[in-house]
């Protein structure tokens, strides 16, 4: 039987508005995926622990505080603590081109797409990566 | 991997077992058949609690809150909590884990949110298999959380031992939200957002409801509580409530008859599932074409799908 793509959608820091959160949410359930969506000012071990229990195959995180240097490295690094590396964990907001290169180089961010960035894009790259390193 | 294998790491507390092995009875078929049946015997000692009622009622919110109450008392709970699935795009947006962040932190708690797909076997199975595995991972307690709407909501209440209908004041002048077929499964009224005008009459209106309704000698009559769940206010006497209502089906001897009866729609669903899957072989197509040219009637084909299955 086939298995629904399953995707947490949070907001980590302190900023207060999640529209384009709410945005990518509903573009993923149209592409049939299984959204998770627990809101705003998610610490990373809030949601790192929403992803163990809902066993999800992508972690989506939407982050316009200007603290993703310190929160994005955090999540990716209590997952691989919890042996979750498999989980593929894309970001969207508003980040400089030189940050996103060191997040995917360095700190396991698999894509981070700016404010320019297409749902039809972020729903493509998701499905073509999402679970494939999973048994 | 062998998914039984995940059974006595659950059992131990590795709650990403746990969550892999619901994922795998979600998705259903020889895996989930497996791991079942691996699980079931270290289950059956927890309390499947329903919580229906209608969209934005107050149910997740007051779920955190019974939760809390229970952990107060050592009372380690697992939460399923189960949205629509679009019918347009068969996904979903899942959000009741907003209401439950009181809630993280916690090993005794373990939430999972659920889509309600367009499942075969409906969505009671899934619900009662998740069940099964928080049940074997040691949770005494298993919320199950569903808008009360169509008849595959009336199925997990029925699957559940106690089933909480969920109510706010106002909600039309005659309770008109409360679907006949919740009336009948509710074995526990609360009123939420009693901090809202209306309450009490709702309450009351409920009461004479319930009082019209023919009950026989013994049997347990629904309470119809108050809570103001966003302040946790009511939980208490709502988790005493469904301690005595779990000891009056034990004081009866209704416990085995609802374990009988849960028994045999989980053996039917079973049967029908497995039966479906053997008489899907290749002669399936081509008599779902004829079927759908009148050629063949459905149950002369299924007869002869049977037949050919050797069932
Ligand atoms: N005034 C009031 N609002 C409440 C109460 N309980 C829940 N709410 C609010 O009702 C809304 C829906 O709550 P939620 O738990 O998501 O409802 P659900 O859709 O039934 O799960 C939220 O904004 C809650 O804060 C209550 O007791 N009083
Ligand atoms: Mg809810």
């Amino acid at each position: 039987m086939e298995r629904k793509i399953r995707v947490l959608v949070a907001k980590p820091g302190l900023d207060g508005h999640d529209r384009g959160a709410k945005v990518i949410a509903r573009a993923l359930r149209d592409a049939g995926m299984e959204v998770i969506y627990t809101g705003l000012q998610q610490t990373p071990e809030m949601i790192v622990e929403a992803a163990l229990q809902e066993d999800v195959d992508v972690i989506g995180l939407s982050i316009l505080s200007g603290a993703h240097m310190t929160l994005l490295p955090k999540v990716t690094r209590l997952l691989k603590e919890q042996g979750m590396d498999d989980v593929l964990v894309v970001a969207g907001g508003i980040i400089s081109d030189e940050d996103a290169a060191t997040l995917k180089a360095q700190h396991g961010i698999a894509a981070v797409f700016g404010p320019g960035s297409s749902t039809h894009e972020i729903v493509k790259f998701i499905r073509e990566k999402a679970g494939v390193a999973r048994d | 991997m062998d998914p039984s294998s995940l059974i006595p790491r659950l059992q131990d507390g590795d709650r990403r077992a746990l969550a892999r092995a619901i994922t795998i009875v979600e998705t259903g078929g020889p895996p989930a058949r497996a791991l079942l049946a691996a699980a079931y015997p270290h289950a059956g000692a927890a309390h499947l609690v329903g919580i229906t009622g209608p969209p934005g009622a107050g149910k997740s919110t007051l779920v955190t809150a019974l939760a809390q109450e229970w952990r107060r008392r050592g009372v380690r709970v697992g939460i399923i909590a189960v949205d629509p699935t679009s019918p347009y795009s068969g996904g979903a947006v899942l959000g009741d884990r907003i209401r439950m962040q009181a809630l993280g932190g916690d090993p005794g708690v373990f939430i999972r949110s659920m889509a309600s797909r367009g499942r075969l076997g409906g969505l009671a199975r899934a619900t009662a298999d998740a069940a099964v595995l928080l049940d074997a991972a040691r949770f005494q307690v298993v919320l199950i959380e569903t808008v009360g709407a169509g008849q595959g909501e009336v199925d997990i209440a029925r699957a559940a031992r106690t089933t909480v209908v969920v109510e706010v004041p106002g909600m039309g002048d005659d309770v008109q939200s409360i679907k006949a077929g919740m009336l009948e499964v509710a074995d526990l009224f609360v009123v939420n957002k009693a901090d809202r005008e209306g309450a009490d009459k709702t309450v009351r209106q409920l009461r004479a409801m319930l009082h019209l309704a023919p009950h026989a000698p013994g049997a347990w009559e629904p309470p119809v509580l108050t809570a103001v769940a966003t302040a946790g206010q009511g939980a208490d006497a709502i988790v005493d409530a469904v301690a005595r209502h779990a000891a009056h089906l034990e004081a009866r001897g209704v416990a085995g008859a609802h374990a009988h009866a849960a028994a045999e729609r989980e053996l039917a669903a079973a049967v029908q599932e497995l039966a479906l899957e053997r008489a899907r072989g290749p002669a399936w197509e081509d008599l779902v074409a004829r079927v759908a040219a009148r050629e063949r009637d459905p149950y002369g084909a299924a007869e002869e799908l049977l037949r050919a299955a050797g069932i």
